[in-house]
């Protein structure tokens, strides 16, 4: 492939390192860059020229109200969609518009679905191992060894040669956690992944989550879930009609944030 | 019916030239077909134009005309594939079959493209595959089992039209047929009978065929029914 690999430095998980660090982002190297980046469906114009970095092993939960186009803005980062203006890059590198460059630079970017996405012809085991060995040239029992260490890791080990749809929604979300781990990925977009759980599988995968995040993984989560942005984060950055209205540190936007429609959000959903 | 007994041979001589058409007309058909559906949901604007003639084109065309065309022009345009005269012209019908029947095999493939979710192709760009994998890999497998049931009704059609071929110096059922009408004058309907019987036979085999082919693919589906 030519591209040095960095070795995979997720830790284990039951490393007792604390998050969130406030303040640890000004001495690390920004990861992902986004500058007046705009986009518009039709008329409806969804992320007006939002600037946005995320350093190396930062953990960044975005949350809006439905419709502010934080998971847009996700999907934008891997070119799932594409932009209309502005620039975005992933380690000083710009996105390639198509074809085999944006193909590789995806598999160093993970990404995790609100549906989950896991591929329905494929065994739990399949879904792991297909972009090693497809993308990255593993070899299939390499890629085998470490699809069972990962599917370990996110505690579904034994339903490992089930098939997605066998599965609850809680062990799928987490073998599409292991599978986007599997690349090796320098980056985890998580896009809504616990609004189509039901509520007693949402925990199984914010604490695979948390413990990634943990492990010092550079983390992008659209998420409603509150618990786990105190918890994890160490930016949340409020978005509402397609901007970026506030940027802080977890308790700082908890406990008094600036904007008066972040104020509006949380008085409606911190009070139920 | 007694004719029917006495030229069992002829029958079976017609039914097997029907196959070997079939054979290799169903086996070009899937491939050209698959590769059209694929220029038709590709990214390029080029490919999928000439994916969007080629369908218009030859779903369009009467097949007959396409059979004549093959047989009459390809000769006078110095294409052959063979010295052998008979296999020259089975090449030929295969030929034609194939560009004729490849056109709805692509329809179906692109439409059973349709009923893979979004999300599936998503996913396997996500992780880096490029686009031929993702379809390959991913899209493809998913798609062929939806369009198994119309594939088949597409196949027996095919089936039924390698009778097309007689007209384009193939030994098939109907030439078979042809002969034994005009050696039997007396016994047309027990012909046509044999014939409608023989051609019965074989599409329920087909069928039984794509039955096995469908529960086969489902298997590991059960769980999505559960």
């Amino acid at each position: 492939m030519g591209n040095v690999r960095r070795p995979c430095t997720v830790r284990a998980m039951s490393d007792p390192v604390q998050a969130p660090h406030p303040g640890r982002t000004a001495t690390r190297r920004p990861l992902v860059v986004l500058e007046g980046v705009q986009k518009h469906f039709g008329a409806l114009h969804v992320l007006k020229s939002i600037d946005l970095t995320i350093a190396e092993g930062e953990v960044v939960v975005v949350i809006g109200p439905s419709g502010s186009g934080k998971s847009t803005l996700c999907r934008a980062i891997n070119r799932l969609e594409t932009i209309d203006g502005g620039r975005i890059t992933i380690d000083g590198e710009e996105l390639p518009a198509e074809g085999k460059d944006l193909a590789r630079l995806r598999a160093d970017v993970g990404m995790v679905f609100q549906s989950f996405n896991l591929f329905a012809h494929k065994t739990v085991r399949q879904n792991v191992t297909l972009g090693p060995v497809k993308v990255r040239g593993t070899s299939a029992a390499e890629a085998g060894r470490r699809a069972d260490e990962l599917l370990q890791r996110v505690g579904v080990a034994s339903q490992a040669s089930k098939y997605p749809a066998q599965l609850s929604g809680g062990q799928q979300q987490r073998v599409a956690i292991a599978r986007a781990l599997a690349m090796d990925p320098r980056v985890m977009l998580f896009d809504e992944p616990t609004s189509a759980l039901d509520p007693e599988m949402i925990n199984e995968v914010l604490d695979v989550m948390t413990g990634l995040a943990r492990s010092g993984m550079t983390m992008v989560v659209v998420t409603h879930e509150m618990g786990f942005a105190r918890r994890a984060a160490d930016r949340v950055v409020f978005m509402a009609e397609g901007e970026v209205l506030e940027d802080a540190v977890p308790e700082k936007f908890f406990t008094d944030p600036e904007h008066p429609r972040a104020k509006d959000f949380l008085s409606k959903i911190l009070t139920h | 019916m007694q004719v029917i007994v006495d030229n069992l041979d002829a029958f079976g001589r017609g039914a097997w030239g029907t196959i070997v058409l079939f054979f290799w007309s169903t086996l070009g058909s899937l491939v050209l077909g698959t590769l059209l559906a694929v220029f038709r949901v590709s990214p390029s604007p080029a490919l999928r134009a000439v994916g969007t003639i080629y369908v218009n084109l030859f779903r369009n065309t009467p097949l007959t005309l396409i059979m004549v065309f093959c047989v009459l022009c390809l000769p006078i345009l110095q294409i052959t594939f063979t010295e052998d005269s008979g296999r020259q012209y089975r090449a030929y019908a295969v030929l034609a079959l194939v560009a004729y029947t490849s056109s709805f095999v692509c329809e179906a493939i692109r439409s059973g493209i349709n009923t893979v979710p979004v999300g599936q192709a998503e996913a396997a760009r996500a992780i880096g595959l490029p686009f031929t994998k993702v379809l390959s890999l991913v899209v493809l497998p998913q798609a062929f089992r939806a369009v198994v049931p119309p594939l088949g009704s597409i196949l027996n059609a095919l089936l039924k039209n390698t009778s097309v071929a007689s007209a384009a110096n193939n030994f098939e059922l109907i030439s078979a047929m042809r002969g034994l009408v005009e050696q039997n004058g007396n016994a047309v309907i027990a012909v046509l009978i044999g014939t409608t019987v023989t051609y019965v036979v074989l599409a329920l085999l087909l069928f039984a065929g794509v039955e096995v082919l469908e529960r086969a693919l489902d298997r590991d589906r059960k769980g999505a029914r559960a």
